[in-house]
């Protein structure tokens, strides 16, 4: 792995969604910030009904809670929001369940540092050796692949990541209402792609999550349809609505 | 059309054209969502008065019964009426997510500034 520091000077915010997570959220705040001591870490409790908040904070992370459960997509976009205001050069994000290994972040940062990209996909499926997701969510992940390939022309592995870094640009952007509320993925890389950020793909090493999915019920059909929806909607509007993009 | 079910008709467009107009006097109900029920109410109307209108109307879309064309026109109006509510519906959900989103940070802000015990501010004369 690539181990190249980043300026002293450069600020970096670390942002871990969490709802209902505290019996993993302190040690995942630790271990982030023994990777980068020098970072920032903000935990954004999405209105959970557990000590998720308390046991952040006393890890040693910046709290931000919701007043109530608003999903996935609104609590990364509140820790966007929160970097764009405290004017952050870059912004890792990183899931509270502890299946994202937290080591991975100083790679992550190097394309960004060098100018290379202005946002970094970690991917579970670039060699490093990591879970293997069950057959229906393979078939979507390989039916999505495979539409952002097409679309993209960009040899994207895993467009489901939520393993993630960028840069100041790209969270000016992402703090738009442009940015999808429901499960931001595939639709999210095309989006930045057609605002002409530049997107790099890494690998990182990813453990199979314990617990419920987010993606369970009668969710996946939903899913699907709103990526397709999403896709679809991003195609057909005017370069213009991007404007504020690279 | 038979006069009983016209008098019932024009009562009846009256009747949602008064409400309406009251509920917006009364501040219940904003001026933008009175347009769907006043305009309709207003069709209904002059539709009753001019009902040869209404057969006209009921040729040029090839309906069979001039009813056909009330009941198309009614289930239309829902329809409107449904599309314009999740348009507010989903405005609104975003105005919801954006001010919870300023609040968890305003209150995240406030934290660092008030300490815990809230202590008196230094400036604040007794």
């Amino acid at each position: 792995m690539e181990q190249r520091e980043i300026d002293t000077d450069t600020r970096l915010l670390v942002i871990v969604p969490a709802y209902n997570e505290a019996g993993k959220i302190a040690a995942v705040v630790e271990r982030v910030c023994a990777t980068v001591p020098a970072a920032d870490i903000l935990v954004i409790n999405d209105g959970s009904q557990d000590a998720t908040a308390t046991l952040a904070a006393a890890a040693g992370a910046i709290v931000v809670s919701h007043p109530f459960n608003m999903g996935y997509g609104v609590t990364i976009q509140t820790g966007y929001k929160y970097a764009l205001s405290h004017g952050y050069d870059y912004l890792v994000q990183i899931d509270g369940d502890g299946q994202h290994d937290p080591t991975y972040i100083p790679a992550l940062l190097v394309p960004l540092a060098t100018g290379e990209a202005d946002f970094v996909l970690g991917s579970r499926f670039m060699g490093e050796e990591s879970y293997a997701p069950s057959l229906s969510r393979r078939v979507g992940m390989a039916f999505f692949r495979g539409l952002v390939r097409r679309i993209t022309g960009l040899p994207i592995t895993d467009c489901t990541s939520g393993f993630q870094a960028f840069n100041r640009e790209v969270i000016g952007f992402f703090c738009r209402d442009i940015f999808p509320v429901d499960y931001p993925d595939a639709d999210v890389l095309i989006t930045l792609h057609r605002a002409g950020f530049r997107i790099r793909e890494l690998p990182v090493r990813m453990y199979a999550a314990e617990g419920k999915s987010m993606h369970s019920g009668l969710k996946p059909l939903y899913y699907v349809f709103k990526m397709i929806l999403s896709i679809f909607v991003t195609l057909i509007r005017s370069r213009n609505f991007y404007q504020g993009g690279r | 059309m038979p006069f009983a079910q016209q008098v019932f008709a024009l009562l009846m467009s009256l009747l949602v054209f008064l409400v309406t107009v009251d509920m917006v006097r009364k501040r219940r109900l904003r001026e933008e969502y009175s347009v769907l029920w006043l305009g309709t109410s207003l069709l209904m109307f002059v539709l009753v008065l001019r009902y040869e209108w209404l057969v006209a109307l009921t040729n040029f879309i090839g309906a069979a019964l001039p009813t056909t064309t009330l009941f198309l026109g009614s289930i239309v109006f829902l329809m409107l009426l449904g599309v314009q509510f999740c348009i507010k519906l989903s405005r609104l959900s975003d105005q919801v997510k954006n001010l919870a989103q300023d609040n968890a940070l305003l209150r995240a802000e406030l934290s660092k500034l008030t300490p815990v015990g809230g202590k008196k501010p230094k400036n604040t004369v007794s």
